[in-house]
């Protein structure tokens, strides 16, 4: 049937993809979401529905101009001339830019609730105790807004690991460096191997499962309060 | 006055257009087939008045389609496997299956000139070599040949890119991700001269691209008639075009 190391590259790959993107969205969308929860500029709505575009746009149209901004006529490749690649495509650190992208609505919306949730309260009272701002985020909002962190990372991580349409346009399909679960089971399917690709997607349904589980107890626990 | 005007109108309706009389083929296509295909389409609707409904993908996967029931009548496959297993697992037509072209290779850079192609896969001055699945698609298990023939299949590996069919093969040496590519004669015709060489046919196993009508359109006599126009004059003529050779 499937060996071991024939399933332990894809899953591996997977896993990391989804670790390293869900660690980057929790310092990249805090920001974001703390800012738009904050902010009384009238244009803020327009940038949350620039952030929530990946949320409606199929994959494929995200991953198609991916594919273009990575190569070597877009911003992706002056970054990647920086270690003296032509593109950014084909490679583990294009696909974390591109499911950083793809993922973002995913960790800045439930971010944003839970800033919204606790209201301007505690925040006039840390202030009023003389908290200074930083002291204010990291100490006060932050803690009080851990159901969101821990509902976004959950649904970011999972989003990550099923994502499809985008690795398969920027990916290239290398072993070890871009061929994550999806794109395997895919693969199997396609050559007809479609025994081992029920095993690999089992695993994912199972996967699934368990996310979903957690997500909801864990709004359970810490959302409401 | 308006009354008749109405009449005459629901009369043109009612008129038995071309169309009412007119067939319909389903047609799934290997994607490197598809610029010929469409071209054959045209000149079988002017012939015959039937529309054909094309579906163009990699040859594995509409397979998987077909094994489920996928609504095709006629399969033009990039391999000959898949037509004879189409005949085996009962879902085409014995006796129907014929090479309907014959591939070439060939590779293909919009940047690096490649007239001397095995003198650049052999200097190997690129990032990045784009090439379709070889395990699925004969385009890119001939790719794979001509290079292990070079004897450079170790410094060719580590720097392949696999598209999941011939045409998001083009799309990455299109796009500028990879600087070269092997990929079908058919999706370049048009390219300078300088961008494209023509892999010498003794270099890889020869690509039969075979057809099948399936069960789906054993009765349907515009499938039947598409078959047959695929091995007539005309369309042997756009298939020549196209770069393909016939099979002997």
């Amino acid at each position: 049937m499937l060996s071991l190391s024939e399933i332990a590259a894809p899953v591996a790959l997977s896993l990391t993809l989804a670790l390293v993107v869900t660690a980057l969205l929790i310092v990249i969308a805090t920001p974001i979401a703390w800012w738009l929860c904050r902010s009384k500029w009238a244009g803020k709505e327009a940038v949350a529905a620039i952030v929530a575009l990946p949320l409606v746009l199929p994959p494929t149209v995200l991953g198609f101009y991916l594919l273009i901004a990575l190569g070597p006529n877009g911003p992706g490749g002056a970054i990647a001339s920086l270690w003296g690649s032509r593109t950014l495509a084909f490679s583990f650190e294009g696909l974390v830019f591109g499911s950083i992208l793809y993922s973002l609505p995913f960790m800045v919306q439930p971010l944003r609730n839970a800033f919204e949730a606790m209201g301007d309260e505690p925040i006039e009272a840390a202030q009023t105790l003389g908290a200074s701002g930083t002291q204010t985020f990291f100490r006060v909002a932050m803690p009080l807004a851990r159901g969101g962190y821990m509902a976004g990372a959950v649904l970011s991580f999972a989003h990550t690991v099923g994502e499809f349409g985008v690795v398969l346009m920027i990916g290239g399909n290398i072993p070890g460096e871009t061929k994550v679960l999806s794109i395997a089971i895919y693969d199997y399917v396609e050559r007809g191997e479609w025994g081992r690709a029920h095993v690999l997607a089992a695993g994912m349904v199972v996967f699934a499962f368990v996310v979903v589980t957690a997500v909801m107890m864990i709004e359970r626990r810490v959302g409401n309060r | 006055m308006r009354f008749i005007g109405l009449l005459v109108g629901v009369g043109f309706l009612a008129l038995p257009g071309h169309a009412a009389f007119a067939g319909e083929v389903s047609v799934a296509v290997a994607a490197n087939f598809t610029k010929p295909a469409e071209e054959i389409g045209k000149a079988f609707t002017a012939m015959t008045g039937d529309t054909v409904v094309f579906s163009f993908g990699a040859t594995g996967l509409l397979y998987a389609q077909i094994s489920q029931a996928a609504p095709f009548e006629v399969f033009l496959s990039a391999d000959n496997k898949r037509p004879a297993q189409a005949v085996a697992d009962g879902l085409g037509v014995e006796g129907t299956v014929f090479t309907y072209a014959v591939g070439k290779v060939v590779l293909y850079s919009p940047s690096i000139d490649v007239t001397d192609g095995e003198g650049v896969l052999k200097a190997g001055a690129f990032q990045h070599i784009a090439i379709a699945d070889p395990k699925t698609a004969p385009y890119g298990k001939a790719g794979l040949e001509v290079v292990g023939k070079l004897g450079l299949t170790d410094a060719i590996t580590a720097k392949l890119v696999t598209g999941e069919n011939i045409s998001q093969t083009l799309q990455f040496v299109e796009s500028g991700n990879s600087e070269i590519g092997f990929v079908a004669l058919s999706q370049v015709t048009g390219k300078p001269a300088t961008r494209v060489w023509t892999v010498p046919a003794e270099d890889y196993s020869p690509i039969l691209q075979d057809a099948v009508l399936l069960k789906t359109g054993e009765d349907d006599p515009a499938a039947k008639a598409f078959m047959a126009f695929l091995k007539g004059p005309e369309a042997t003529d756009i298939i020549r075009t196209f770069g393909y050779e016939l099979a002997q």
